[in-house]
């Protein structure tokens, strides 16, 4: 009996000092896990989630103070990661944060574009190039289809246009095949 | 729908069919070495499991034609009944088929998704709860001075009067229960042999049996329907380790061909262990999988609580399937079977 | 013939059907009215064209130009006047229009100028990049640019030279029909290999199930002035993949995810030896190939056709039969199925087989996976397609790439053997591609991230940089005030509309835009209506909603930079 309570007890004390040593040796510097959520993020960079931007929001979900569940750009599957990551149970999106919509690229009508650089100063990746006055374009391959830059243009010239498939974007399907309903 | 556009001519429903006919064999000799008995538990467990699966499949939204013409109910069904004592009651027949097709095959999702072979979780679960029923084997015809005709059997398997002195007159303890009895009595291997149950190198009428199965399963493997590995892995792993055990101690040890003819230890190596569905699947694997199988047989008839331990040892061996498989994968053209590195 | 020969893993026998279509003679298929000639024919860069609609173009005319290192370029088949340069219809699984010029042709088949190269006398590079420009690109299949993989690149020469005449598939019989009739012919484009690629080792794999092409190529290859062994490799689906070629001949294996000419083995079809040869010897560009038409036709066969074809004419050609159920390009086991007949024949088109329900009867449903393993004993990757496809449904992708997914040739053979008719390659090809696409986003996320932490740095940094110089601007005030009370007053007063100017600044800036704002809206309201205009109230609400909310973000963007200004 008091054998059995000793190695328990040293046992307990070396598993504890191990946990300990470890905790200070493998110390890691920084916030790894709103980097991984961070990771998770589309980075669209739209503040649908109501942060000004995916790290703000990565860093309020590490540390508990935004749910999972209001990015609607990372959609139903980047909050089954981040259900994953955490540990928790996936949830469907807050329907207040808005809604998924098919990816878009922000297109300027260069016709009625007056060069005002309002939408330079709201575009969160720089996409926009143009200088004062002069006509404004984006760079399709950087856009994020955030739509920051519509709201500001006084003269509405922005649009945002779904990304068309064509055949370099092309995807096989899910196989539609009648698996004789295999579960 | 993309290509290939052809397809070879393999079904499940062809792959099935193939093992129940090269059950046949071993139904044969069993009619003809043990009487008409086991006619009647085959068609019971079929009837049952056929039964049972519909039931299931309706229950859980499948439809039922593609899957009773699958024929794997019945192949689960056969094995068990194979398994079982030939003049076995019905209600132990349909209770160990029930529980193979509900629990071990529909409750773990049905067809292909099943961890443990169906046929041998019946029988697992009729051994742990039933022991005294299982034993009512029927003697070896050779040896009994009456036989049942099928409608006695089946009276005697419905639960209907048989005389207790025909019933007596037909049973008998199977080699393995001979040899572990005379061996808790302390009487040595080579005594226990001399009773008239044991015959060449198995049991008198069993080792028969034993061959006509093995002729199936040989047949199955020319059709390449079941691989290699696994039966010649479980054969030796049953050959090694009672040969290992017999060569130390022969007086308290069978010899290692006894083991081999032993029933089931040829059904199982062809028909059970290489059940694809829950057994493993990389060829390493499947030579572990036999292997452990093997040892583990003469391990549990050696010091377990049963007289046969084949069901268990393939369960176990079941249940470590995933980990095999995972560590035997084959290297895969182009690499060095470990990382991403050439092969050198 | 005394040549040691290994085996690959696996493999599968399906009937062959080669008979159908190679006992009738090679024929040219004439000339259409009409040639659509896409300009993504190859893999890498589309050509791009450099014709404009209404142009003449004469036969091998570039009308598409290389697109740089990994591209080709494409010609016309014919001479004509080009009609089109737009989306059209392409033989491609998923019915998506590509970029076409289309041609009327004018029937009299005018050749532009060209001539023989010399070959031997040309730099390699040069030489390269004729070839580039002439269109040459792998016509086993893959379409890969030649002159890329006729660079020998840092190691300087690729000792094994194997060219492939395996056609494994069933049904298709072009390259053996080439072989019978064109074998000088591909020997001599094999020479102009040899010399891009300075092979000591020269390999011709052919099944052994076509005796007459190996006994022409055999006898090709005695007149030649370097040895070229003709070896016979046993008939077995894929016996022709590359790969398993170069396994058979030599034993060796390419390593996962290299090329072969990292194992210093080069790999060509035939067909590409018979273009560079036409190209090289005859300074043709590649405008033609030979196609099989076989299947459900009246005369199944082969013919030498223009690309850009449409292939129901072909199809005619071969004489259509009631009852048929669409068109694949290529052959059963990897062929693709075409959206509609109306598509041309491309630099890929090897075999044009038509179905019907008697010939490739709808496959049956499919069944759970038994684990059976016929799948891996047949897979010639040696992969375990049954646990590939347990991760590719369940969308496990990570496993399925610790599973090698992408060794995968897609060749068809699991899917042959599975008793459950699993359509086991559709699950990795969906694998495959949704991995790709995944891989796309990443990087397209990665770059956003970098991007959006490079503006909030910039507008840090500029905020800082204002400040430093409004606050060195108002030192240099003081300072001048500093001196200004030594000095009489009324000169002081002078320095004060200097330091009002910056607000001023922004003033006139304010009334810029507003200037161009109305100029905008004025000239606007003659085009287009806002859209915010005329909204049904709900819409126009949310459009209000959307506006808080950004308001609010654009709130809590500012915030932080505004605490920092207020520290010092
Ligand atoms: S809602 Fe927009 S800003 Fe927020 S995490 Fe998602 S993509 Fe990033
Ligand atoms: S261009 Fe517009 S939509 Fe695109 S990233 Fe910039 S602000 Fe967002
Ligand atoms: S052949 Fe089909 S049923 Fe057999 S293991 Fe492969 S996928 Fe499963
Ligand atoms: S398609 Fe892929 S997994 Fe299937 S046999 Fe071919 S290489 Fe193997």
């Amino acid at each position: 009996m008091i054998t059995a309570i000793l190695v328990m007890v040293v046992l307990a004390v070396a598993v504890g000092l191990v946990l300990g040593w470890s905790a200070v040796r493998f110390k890691v510097e920084g916030n790894p896990l709103a980097e991984k959520i961070d990771a998770i993020l589309p980075q669209t960079q739209c503040g649908q989630c109501g942060f000004p931007g995916c790290r703000p929001y990565a860093e309020a979900i590490a540390k508990g103070e935004a749910d999972i569940n209001q990015c609607p750009p990372g959609g139903e599957e980047g909050i089954k990661k981040l259900a994953e990551l955490l540990g928790v149970e996936p949830k469907p999106l807050d329907e207040a944060h808005g809604a998924p919509k098919p990816k878009s690229v922000a297109f300027i009508d260069e016709q009625l574009c007056i060069g005002c650089t309002l939408c330079i100063q709201a575009c969160p990746v720089d996409a926009i190039s143009g200088a004062a006055k002069q006509m404004h374009t984006i760079i399709a391959a950087e856009c994020t289809g955030c739509e920051l830059c519509v709201a500001p243009c006084p003269v509405d010239c922005i649009a945002m246009v779904p990304i068309a498939e064509d055949l370099p974007h092309w995807k096989w399907k899910y196989p539609v095949i009648e698996l004789k309903r295999v579960a | 729908m993309p290509s290939p556009f052809i397809l070879d001519r393999s079904s499940v429903t062809q792959v099935m069919a193939w093992v129940l006919a090269a059950l046949l064999p071993g139904v044969a000799a069993y009619v003809w070495l043990f009487g008409p008995a086991i006619l009647v538990t085959l068609a019971l467990a079929t009837v049952t499991a056929l039964a049972a699966e519909a039931a299931m499949l309706k229950a859980r939204g499948y439809p039922a034609r593609p899957f009773l013409t699958d024929l794997s109910a019945i192949v689960t069904a056969w094995l068990l009944a194979l398994s079982l004592p030939a003049l076995a009651p019905w209600w132990l027949i349909v209770t160990g088929t029930l529980f193979a097709i509900v629990v071990a095959k529909h409750l773990y999702g049905g067809l292909g998704q099943n961890i443990f072979n169906p046929a041998m979780v019946g029988y697992a679960v009729l051994i742990v709860s039933f022991p005294v029923q299982m034993t009512q084997w029927s003697g070896p015809l050779a040896l009994t001075e009456t036989s049942l005709t099928l409608a006695q059997s089946a009276t005697v398997i419905f639960g209907g009067d048989a005389p207790k002195a025909t019933l007596d007159a037909v049973t008998m303890a199977t080699p393995l229960d001979a040899l572990r009895t005379g061996l808790l009595q302390q009487l040595t291997v080579d005594e226990i042999m001399t009773q008239p149950i044991f015959g060449q190198f198995g049991g008198a009428g069993f080792e028969w049996l034993a061959a006509a199965f093995l002729l199936g399963g040989l047949l199955l493997w020319a059709l390449r329907i079941i691989s290699w590995q696994v039966p010649l892995a479980f054969l030796a792993g049953i050959w090694l380790a009672a040969g290992f055990l017999h060569f130390f101690d022969a007086g308290r040890f069978g010899a290692p061909w006894f083991h081999l003819f032993a029933p089931s230890v040829m059904l199982g190596a062809f028909f059970i262990a290489t059940d694809p569905v829950s057994g493993a699947t990389t060829p390493r694997g499947k030579l572990i999988f036999g292997f452990g199988a093997g040892l583990l047989t003469i391990i549990i008839r050696t010091w377990g609580g049963y007289p046969d331990g084949v069901a268990f040892a393939i369960l176990l061996m079941n249940l470590s399937v995933p980990l095999i498989d995972q560590h035997t994968q084959p290297r895969v053209y182009g690499t060095s079977g470990r990382g991403k590195e050439p092969p050198a | 013939m005394s040549r040691k020969l290994f085996k690959f893993k696996g493999g599968v026998h399906p009937p062959e059907h080669k008979a159908e279509s190679n006992v009738r003679p090679l024929h040219a298929a004439p000339l259409p009215g009409k040639l659509v000639i896409p300009l993504r024919q190859h893999i890498g860069n589309p050509a791009k064209p450099v014709v404009e609609v209404g142009e003449r173009v004469l036969k091998g005319q570039m009308i598409g130009a290389a697109d740089g290192y990994i591209s080709a370029a494409v010609h016309a088949s014919s001479s004509g006047i080009v009609t089109a340069i737009g989306p059209a219809a392409v033989p491609h699984i998923s019915g998506l229009p590509d970029l076409c010029i289309t041609l009327s042709t004018d029937g009299r088949d005018e050749w532009i100028a060209h001539a023989p190269l010399d070959y031997q006398a040309m730099a390699a590079a040069d030489l390269r990049m004729k070839l580039r420009d002439m269109g040459i690109a792998g016509l086993g299949g893959a379409v890969f640019p030649s002159a890329v993989k006729l660079d020998p690149g840092a190691a300087h020469s690729c000792p094994t030279l194997i060219i492939n005449g395996g056609e494994c598939e069933p049904w298709i019989t072009c390259d053996d029909m080439l072989m019978r009739s064109r074998a000088g012919d591909i020997l001599q484009g094999v020479a102009v290999m040899r010399h891009l690629l300075g092979s000591t080792e020269i390999l011709v794999g052919i099944e052994d199930n076509k005796p007459e092409a190996i006994a022409a190529m055999q006898a090709a290859a005695q007149s030649l002035d370097f040895a070229v062994d003709v070896v016979a490799v046993p008939a077995t689906y894929p016996a022709g993949g590359a790969k398993q070629l170069i396994e058979t001949l030599t034993g060796r294996q390419v390593p996962s995810g290299k090329l072969s000419t990292d194992i210093g083995i080069q790999v060509f079809n035939v067909g590409t030896a018979y273009a560079l040869a036409r190209a090289v010897h005859h300074g043709e560009p590649l405008i033609s190939r030979l196609v099989t038409v076989t299947g459900h036709v009246l005369r199944p066969q082969n013919f030498e056709v223009l690309i850009g074809t449409p292939m129901h004419t072909l199809i005619t050609l071969a004489g259509e039969r009631d009852g048929s159920t669409g068109a694949l390009m290529g052959g059963p086991m990897m062929g693709m199925p075409m959206p509609d007949l109306e598509v041309p024949v491309v630099k890929a088109t090897n075999c044009i087989l038509v179905k019907s329900n008697a010939l490739f009867p709808p496959l049956p449903k499919a069944l759970p996976c038994i684990r059976c393993t016929r799948c891996a004993d047949v897979c010639p990757a040696a992969l375990q397609p049954q646990e590939l496809f347990r991760f590719a449904k369940t969308g496990d992708f990570g496993r399925a790439q610790e599973y090698h997914l992408f060794d995968c040739i897609e060749c068809g053979c699991c899917s042959y053997v599975c008793p459950s008719h699993i359509p086991l390659v559709d699950f990795y090809r969906y694998a495959k591609s949704e991995i790709w696409a995944r891989e796309k986003e990443k990087r397209a996320a990665d770059l956003a991230r970098e991007r959006h932490e490079f503006r909030e740095f910039r507008l840090v940094r500029e905020k800082k940089e204002k400040a430093e110089k409004l606050a060195a601007k108002a030192q240099a005030a003081r300072a001048q005030a500093a001196l200004d009370q030594a000095k009489p007053a009324g000169l002081a007063a002078a320095a004060a509309p200097e330091l009002a100017a910056a607000p001023s600044d922004a003033d006139a800036k304010k009334a810029l835009i507003a200037a161009a704002l109305a100029r905008a809206q004025a000239k606007k309201a003659g085009v287009v209506p806002k859209n915010t205009d005329h909204l049904p109230p709900g819409t126009q609400r949310e459009i209000e909603e959307i506006e808080a909310r950004r308001a609010k973000i654009r709130e809590l963007a500012r915030q932080p930079l505004e605490s920092e200004e207020k520290k010092p």
